[in-house]
């Protein structure tokens, strides 16, 4: 179910501002893949370039081998790349169930696979499935990130990218949601996932790229960069790994 | 007063509320996926009620050309948004809201010439005399007035509830970018919802021409009624926009009633200012939520 997400010398920016500058990365099919970095790294923006939310000035993505660089958003959602995004956007004024059903409009109403998805979207969160029709911006910042990511999943994705999942939230609760991401990863979905948390990055994800300034500053499998000095000086508070 | 007096100012309120509330749903339905107000929608009403008449002039009984007038607003509507506004959307909302302008007046101008310059009539849809209720007169057109506001009302209703396409409009109106993320195709939504505003505006002014005429300039007035409701019940929710045009006839009928009808067309603007200055956020609205 997985596929394979590549990003070429990928240069992006609002207006006049450059803030992507020559970024190379991919994701393999199957792979959970981070992306770690200071604020105002351009972490953020790339995701957007990707899901199509800002258009590249140069470079190219390709999703399985299918180019989608400048497309639009509504059309790479149908290439199955789903973004969770930053401050989740959720629809507020709606109910769950709802946010849950316009996660699947990128596909054919008569689509099987929907209710098949909503299932397990709701084996993943029980409680999403307790509180279908609960008003969604009167969850808690955990639920409404698990909604997030499971609105995302209705779009059936080969590829979720997910911007921040652990910000401002509860470590029980940013421990439910890494659970689920292992699940989804075991179950061969291709994840890249934007952290500020680079620890818990780290821990989960098979390989990972520390974004500097716009541009990739180092690359390689995540215990190598949990070990790597600069990493571990510049992200993991320079002190080795003593939480768990 | 009697109580048969008082009625009779009560319905007429109500009349003209419900053709308010049609109008104020227009403006709502564009400002919920667009964030803008649509300053053309009072054309929509004229051209309702004008095209209803021409279609009648060539022969087709009065419900048909009633519905090719609605259809055909709607369509006009529709490319209004196409070609006038879509290239402009990344302009920002002031220079779509000009357009709007710039459409009404182009509207207008063209009703004149191909309607002409006099009033339009056209017959009850059942003609008869008035029914009598507690003593109050109601006029028949009257009950079809009603009748096909709450009609529009309930479809209205259920399009945004229970189907697909609603579901994806109030997505719109929530976040465009979140909207599109879900593979909404916004410029798509925004087009149909120019389409529905313009049939609910159509549809009030063939329902109130057999009562009121019509002519090439009466869009100006009905929207800025219409407009004054929609910012009463507090634009982007479509019961408010109802409830609003219903208070706003009700208060101008009892002004009617009570003070003098001078003021009558001086209850809307007021209403309109108080509004926006008191109580921005309308009847209904909680803080007022940020248009992205």
């Amino acid at each position: 179910m997985g596929a394979e997400l590549r990003i070429d010398g990928l240069c992006a920016g609002y207006g006049r501002v450059d803030v992507l500058r020559d970024v190379t990365l991919r994701v393999d099919a199957g792979e959970m893949v981070t992306l770690i970095g200071s604020n105002g790294a351009g972490k953020s923006t790339l995701l957007k370039a990707v899901a199509g939310l800002l258009r590249p000035a140069a470079g190219t993505v390709t999703l399985g081998g299918v180019p989608i660089t400048g497309m639009a958003p509504e059309r790479i959602v149908r290439q199955r790349l789903a973004l969770v995004p930053e401050g989740r956007m959720l629809f507020g004024p709606l109910t769950v169930d709802e946010n849950l059903l316009i996660g699947a409009h990128s596909r054919p109403a008569r689509d099987a696979g929907v209710a098949a998805d909503l299932e397990r979207v709701r084996m993943l969160f029980p409680m999403l499935a307790e509180r279908g029709a609960q008003i969604s911006a009167t969850l808690s910042g955990g639920e409404q990130q698990m909604l997030a990511v499971g609105r995302a999943l209705m779009s059936g994705p080969e590829v979720l990218l997910l911007d921040e999942p652990s910000l401002g939230l509860a470590p029980r609760v940013i421990a439910a949601i890494f659970e689920a991401l292992d699940t989804l990863r075991s179950e061969g979905l291709s994840i890249l996932l934007v952290e500020q948390d680079a620890h818990l990055a780290l821990r989960h994800a098979d390989r990972g790229y520390v974004m500097r300034n716009g541009a990739i500053a180092l690359e390689g499998p995540a215990d190598k960069l949990r070990d790597d000095e600069q990493v571990r000086h510049a992200y993991l508070g320079g002190r080795p790994e003593t939480r768990e | 007063m009697e109580a048969a007096e008082f009625l009779q100012y009560v319905i007429a309120g109500l009349k003209s509320g419900s053709i308010y509330a049609l109008v104020a749903l227009g403006f709502t339905v564009v400002y919920g996926s667009t964030g803008i107000i649509n300053f053309a929608q009072g054309e929509f009403f004229m051209l309702g009620g004008v095209l209803t008449v021409w279609f009648y002039g060539l022969g087709l009984p009065v419900p048909i050309a009633g519905l090719a007038a609605v259809a055909t607003t709607a369509a006009l509507g529709i490319l209004f948004e196409r070609f006038a506004l879509r290239k402009q959307r990344s302009a920002g909302p002031l220079v779509l809201v000009i357009i709007t302008i710039g459409g009404s007046m182009v509207m207008k101008s063209l009703a004149r010439h191909l309607f002409g310059p006099d009033e339009l009539s056209l017959p009850e849809f059942t003609p008869g005399p008035s029914i009598d209720i507690a003593g109050a007169a109601v006029e028949r057109q009257a009950l079809w007035v009603w009748g096909l506001t709450i009609v529009a009302v309930v479809v209205l209703w259920w399009l945004y509830r229970k189907t697909r396409l609603g579901r994806a409009m109030r997505a719109c109106s929530i976040s465009h970018d979140a909207a599109r993320l879900m593979g909404i195709d916004t410029a798509r939504i925004v087009m149909v919802s120019f389409g529905i505003a313009a049939a609910l505006g159509a549809l009030a002014g063939f329902a109130v021409t057999p009562l009121t005429q019509t002519s090439w300039d009466a869009g100006a007035a009905i929207g800025v009624k219409g407009f004054a409701a929609a910012i009463l019940g507090g634009l982007g929710n479509p019961v408010a926009s109802v409830v609003g045009g219903l208070v706003l006839g009700l208060l101008e009928s009892l002004s009617v009633a009570f003070i003098s009808s001078t003021y009558k067309d001086a209850i809307s603007l007021a209403v309109l200012l108080i509004v926006l200055f008191a109580r921005p956020q309308g009847l209904f609205g909680s803080a007022r939520r940020e248009k992205v």
